[in-house]
């Protein structure tokens, strides 16, 4: 119960806090657009699955609205965060079809090529993606209604805040349905999840489609908070950062990702601040510790907390 | 017909430089059994060095002859400094852990240097090319070539037959052999397993920096250097068969001649041609060229 609080707290305060400092608020908009794809990469993690390559689903969902938005035209929020979900789930497929085959270093690294393509082509075909130029994305009406920038920053951020909380609920229960129990397990030992009858592919494509659709909505977000968008998104580092939240922030539970990415996104700007050129060392240091010493990651302390006062 | 033996010797000159980038994250996969993101700040701290220092000797007027010497003692220096300390302080602590945890604490080391290298060298590119304009160029078959970039093959080539040698014929590479075929065994038979762990990954950290070195004088150094090494280094190690010296050799060679290849047809695609092989080797091969499949545990 006392866990739940905490998170319960936690949002309150994600809520509240931009209010107080409105320079914030677009800030904690990048934290939810990381943190979606975070989670993503996340649930694949629980397999033991490490992609250097989510940044390709992160551009995809990106690349998506910028596309509806310079060339199609269709400025309207929620068509656009469909179709970026729904463009990037059918990437996911077609590229997990290949990806569940593989294991440990051999995912990792196919991820990385298939991204590192994906980087390339973004950052090639100058006709279609605008090339390093990137693509300039309006700012979309939201049902029938056009808003002012400050009104649609603020939709967007506390609407992507109830959508998290949403997502989060449902990644809870699928990680607890026997669906996303068998991932732990596929870690664990696969060849006794297959003896017992589990086709470890479907379960591992479901997860990456699911990872897939879910760095797709993230790179929506942030294209559309942003306003602009580069092929970096795909860049194999891009990637690199999301894996570092998602073990920042634990794997343990689904809240996990979020607080990786509020961590990180909050150095960042504090960091370009007061310290511009060392804020990958503070990053850097911070997984170094997170890895030695809080081996289920920032949300680990949460869990800590509660699992002491509901044993008592 | 007429472009077979210069997209030949182009290509060639392409693999040595790739394969001074693949070939000590490879050593080091094999004895370490860590795939080492923090490999391509090594390579991109040993261009730095020999840029730097480089640049310091030859303004103080020293012969054009110096720079050999230099791209190598600066190579030596990075591994010497960083090498052993590296390992001893952070990679030691995640033998047989989880890959994830080991590409993780790589990639946090990767993102400490990525600052450090922008802090001490400032982010303004650095050219030294007094290696090239000293070796001058030939003419093959009525193509000019840069003589460098033929030295550069020909050390390529003896790079592999010194680690050949030195896995072969050395106490150190005897005990890196055993290490790598058991490091229990060799333990209970007085190997310091710890010593050959060091040195291992001392030699990768010297072929990286080595690497960086010698691309210096013709591409010069500026950031994100390392960050495009180490992709294209993951993908020669990958094709070769993670572990496989000879094999990241013909990786390499393979895809330096893609890439000149598709320089020559299709100039848009040379960045992915490396990626693409890879996907093509790795989707016929799972575990490379020259790997051997490990066996799944019940």
């Amino acid at each position: 119960m006392l866990q739940l609080l905490i998170i319960g707290l936690l949002v309150a305060a994600f809520a509240t806090i931009p209010v107080a400092f409105p320079w914030l608020a677009f800030v904690f908009t990048l934290v939810l657009a990381k943190g979606f794809a975070a989670l993503g990469v996340a649930i694949l993690l629980r397999a033991g699955l490490i992609s250097i390559g989510h940044a390709l689903f992160y551009a995809i969902g990106a690349y998506t609205v910028g596309f509806l938005s310079q060339g199609a035209g269709v400025d309207l929020l929620i068509p656009q965060l469909l179709a970026a979900a729904a463009i990037s789930g059918v990437a996911g497929l077609l590229v997990g079809l290949f990806m569940v085959r593989y294991r440990g270093i051999f995912f990792a690294m196919l991820n990385l090529a298939v991204s590192m393509v994906g980087y390339t082509l973004l950052s090639k075909l100058y006709n279609v993606t605008g090339g390093t130029d990137g693509l300039a994305i309006a700012t979309p009406s939201v049902l029938g209604m056009t808003l002012s920038r400050e009104a649609f920053e603020h939709l967007l951020l506390y609407g992507g805040l109830g959508l998290a909380v949403v997502v989060c609920i449902v990644a809870h229960r699928y990680l607890k349905s026997p669906m996303g129990e068998a991932l732990s397990a596929v870690e664990t030992n696969e060849i006794r999840l297959e003896y017992l009858g589990i086709a470890v592919p479907r379960v591992l494509l479901f997860a990456y489609v699911g990872s897939a659709i879910l760095a797709g909505i993230g790179g929506a977000i942030h294209a559309l908070a942003v306003g602009h968008i580069t092929p970096d998104l795909a860049y194999w580092t891009t990637s690199g950062q999301l894996v570092l939240v998602a073990v920042l922030g634990g794997i343990g539970g689904v809240v996990g990702p979020f607080i990786g990415a509020t961590f990180m996104e909050s150095v960042r700007s504090f960091a370009a601040i007061y310290a511009p050129d060392v804020w990958n060392i503070i990053i850097g240091a911070g997984l170094l510790i997170v890895i030695f010493f809080l081996p289920r990651g920032l949300y680990g302390l949460i869990e800590r907390i509660g699992g002491r006062r509901d044993g008592q | 017909m007429d472009l077979i033996l210069p997209m030949l010797v182009d290509g060639l000159a392409a693999s040595a430089l790739i394969f001074f980038i693949a070939v000590g994250l490879t050593l080091v996969f094999s004895v370490l059994r860590v795939l080492n993101v923090a490999h391509g700040s090594f390579y991109a701290i040993g261009a730095y060095v020999a840029v730097v220092i480089g640049g310091f000797v030859m303004s103080a007027g020293a012969s054009p002859w110096l720079s050999f010497p230099i791209l190598f003692l600066s190579a030596a220096l990075v591994a010497a400094l960083l090498g052993p300390a590296i390992e001893r302080t952070f990679i030691r602590f995640t033998y047989g852990k989880p890959e994830a945890v080991q590409i993780l604490v790589t990639f946090a080391l990767f993102l400490i240097f990525e600052d450090l290298q922008k802090l001490v060298f400032g982010v303004q590119a650095y050219y030294q090319d007094a290696a090239v304009s000293v070796l001058g160029i030939s003419d093959i078959g009525g193509i000019i070539y840069l003589n460098y970039q033929l030295l550069l093959i020909a050390l390529a080539v003896l790079t592999v037959l010194a680690l050949r040698l030195l896995m072969r014929n050395t106490r150190l590479g005897k005990m890196i052999v055993a290490v790598v075929a058991d490091p229990e065994v060799s333990a209970t038979l007085g190997i310091d397993t710890r010593r050959v762990y060091a040195a291992a990954f001392t030699i990768g950290v010297f072929l990286a920096a080595l690497g960086g070195a010698l691309a210096s004088p013709n591409s010069g150094v500026a950031p994100g250097l390392g960050a495009e090494a180490i992709v294209l280094g993951f993908a020669v190690a990958a094709i070769g068969g993670l572990g496989q010296i000879e094999g990241a050799a013909i990786a390499a060679i393979i895809v330096g001649i893609a890439r000149v290849v598709a320089i020559y047809e299709m100039p848009a695609l040379e960045p992915v041609a490396p990626y693409l092989v890879m996907l093509a080797v790795l989707l016929v091969r799972p575990y490379g060229l020259f790997g051997a499949a490990t066996q799944r545990r019940i």
